[in-house]
């Protein structure tokens, strides 16, 4: 039994470190910019760097209209696939792990191939119509971890028997996923979202392929030029996902608390 | 004319049909439950009255108007349901003033009627708490309000009481019954639990496999079982294959032994095999006087069950079981003694095949 606990111990500790040591590593080299002590240089330079605010800056912006796209388009389906197409239940899950399957360059060149500057909608002759097909893109790649996550939260409540009472209360169907729906859903909704948002910012092929000015790109290009910068980079790009997982953590929790 | 009338209602899933020709009227202010075991069609039935099915055939009018097609929100039919449905992101009160808010009532009138219905549901100081703070008995009362809120013309209750425990729901069976009363609301019920359905229903309708095998007063369901299936569903019975002796003088054979009935059995031949059914408690130990019927045998058993105690006496092939009031005083008859039991020529019933 001890040796057996002991072993336990010794896995999650491998674990750990494995995790860890190439992060504290990154860390800590990230802190040599200027020889022969530690300092926070490199994160300095990051910052005062133009070019690190307007592509975090876009690819927050990308971030957000992606969650909202994504969430009007997978909350109004799963609510529906839940209420009255069940059996359709299986088919909408294969469908929303294809972006699991396929890879996203593929995807990217089926898009460039569709919407390029001589197709019928060529959505790559204007900036505004690429950064709409980026969106687009990226909701596609949120989209297996969007939908489970609404559908997480819509299968811990009794849609249906919901959406009847309040059917019968004499509310339509937009009331329902208004005032019902959504509030009842809302911490699957915030998991949904973060996930999403962690994905956007880090995303490279879509932004590079497009050639949009994303955060992604920006941390390959400065990789390829410089030492320390793009260790201190990778520590804030860890420290922006870590920071979403945990908000994901406390609203999971808080969920948990309010509805024992 | 009736103030809810279902004619010709047929409901089908698929190949499979659970509503076969479905004819109903109720009264305004009637109480009538849905009684049956699963899968027999009362909820389904319940449902298409709520709009939340749709009828394969038939309609569904009430208070005149036809209802048959209407979506759910335009029925101003209350619903309660076996699971509670409250909204857990509204309170109490909010879930109470729900329909009200929907229906674009003014702030002053929400409040002043989510108290009224508060203090009608005896749960005056809970409308801040979260439906998740409310034990099940609450939280099913807090439906009731919610539903009732919005004035509807006829209360839906899908099996309401089967989450509770068996306490509650008797207390909870009579605090509906009572608000029904008060309120004069046509209200129709739907459970399995034959119990409930006798103590609190104005009428009874007994489903069996998508049809309503009889429908009556809970006291001629329980004493004139149409047929059989109602006769062994509502309550426990006694079931005999008997032979008709003498039609005109009502006399019968069960189990070899002749017995006298004063049910109208005139449309038997000699010797066509009856149904017949006696209830426990209408029989007794002993003789009686000349008027009762008699049957002799053995004890085969004798079973506690609290406020009775059930005595299962052999005749020859067919067994019987009588109730006995339970008293301490009591000698109870011992397993292998000989026993005879009467009842009454009234109490044996003539039981309709299915």
């Amino acid at each position: 039994m001890k040796t057996n606990r002991l072993s336990h111990w010794l896995a999650i500790l491998i674990g750990t470190l494995y995790f860890l040591v190439p992060l504290a590593a990154t860390f800590e080299f990230s802190l040599r910019k200027i020889r022969g002590v530690y300092s926070f240089e490199a994160y300095r330079v990051v910052l005062a760097d133009t070019q690190f605010k307007s592509s975090l800056g876009f690819s927050v912006v990308l971030a957000v209209v992606t969650i909202v796209f994504g969430m009007a388009i997978i909350v109004p389906m799963a609510y529906f696939v839940e209420l009255r197409l069940r059996k359709l239940r299986p088919f909408i899950e294969f469908v929303t792990l294809l972006p699991l399957v396929v890879p996203a360059i593929v995807i990217v060149f089926g898009y460039l191939r569709l919407y390029n500057s001589s197709s019928i909608l060529p959505l790559t002759n204007f900036t505004l119509g690429t950064n709409f097909l980026l969106a687009c893109g990226y909701v596609t790649l949120a989209l297996p971890y969007m939908y489970r996550s609404i559908e997480t939260g819509l299968r811990s409540i009794d849609v249906r028997t919901l959406t009847e009472a309040a059917e019968s209360l004499g509310a339509s169907s937009g009331t329902i996923i208004w005032r019902i729906i959504l509030p009842n859903i809302r911490s699957a909704m915030l998991s949904g979202a973060f996930l999403t948002f962690a994905i956007v910012i880090g995303e490279f092929t879509f932004a590079s392929l497009l050639n949009r000015p994303a955060f992604g790109p920006y941390l390959q290009l400065i990789g390829a030029n410089r030492a320390y910068e793009p260790a201190a980079l990778a520590v804030m790009a860890f420290a922006i996902t870590w920071a979403c997982m945990g908000i994901i953590q406390v609203v999971s929790r808080n969920s948990v608390a309010a509805r024992p | 004319m009736s103030f809810i009338e279902i004619s010709h209602l047929r409901k089908s899933f698929g190949p499979s049909t659970v509503v076969h020709d479905f004819n109903l009227s109720i009264d305004k202010g009637e109480f009538v439950s849905f009684l049956g075991p699963s899968g027999c069609g009362k909820t389904t039935i319940l449902r298409m009255i709520a709009g939340f099915e749709k009828a394969t055939s038939g309609s569904i009018r009430v208070g005149g108007s036809e209802m048959t097609n209407l979506p759910p929100a335009k029925r101003n039919v209350g619903m309660v349901f076996q699971a509670y449905a409250l909204f857990p992101n509204l309170t109490v009160a909010g879930n109470i003033g729900f329909g009200l808010k929907i229906a674009g009532k003014e702030r002053g009138e929400i409040d002043a009627r989510v108290a009224e219905m508060l203090e009608l549901i005896k749960l005056p100081d809970l409308g801040g708490r979260y439906p998740y703070q409310l034990s099940g008995g609450q939280q099913q009362r807090v439906a009731l309000a919610r539903a009732l809120a919005v004035k509807p013309q006829v209360l839906l209750l899908d099996e309401p009481l089967s989450a509770l425990d068996a306490k509650i729901r008797v207390s909870l069976r009579e605090e509906i019954r009572a608000l029904q009363r008060e309120l004069g609301i046509t209200t129709v019920f739907v459970t399995h639990d034959q119990e409930e359905a006798l103590s609190i229903s104005d009428r009874i309708v007994v489903m069996n496999q998508g049809h309503a095998d009889q429908v009556g007063t809970p006291s001629e369901i329980y004493n004139n079982p149409a047929t059989r299936f109602v006769a062994s569903f509502v309550g426990t019975l006694n079931l005999f294959e008997a032979r008709v002796v003498d039609p005109a003088a009502g006399r019968v054979s069960i189990d070899g032994q002749p017995v006298v009935t004063r049910r109208d059995i005139s449309a038997f031949g000699i010797a066509d095999e009856a149904m017949v059914a006696l209830r426990p408690e209408a029989l007794t130990l002993g003789g009686g006087d000349d008027d009762r019927n008699t049957l002799t045998g053995t004890v085969e058993e004798v079973a506690f069950l609290g406020a009775v105690i059930r005595v299962r006496v052999r005749l020859r092939e067919a067994r019987v079981s009588l109730d006995i009031f339970n008293d301490p005083a009591l000698e109870l008859p011992k397993i292998g003694m000989p026993a005879v039991v009467s009842f009454k020529k009234e109490d044996l019933l003539i039981i309709a095949p299915s």
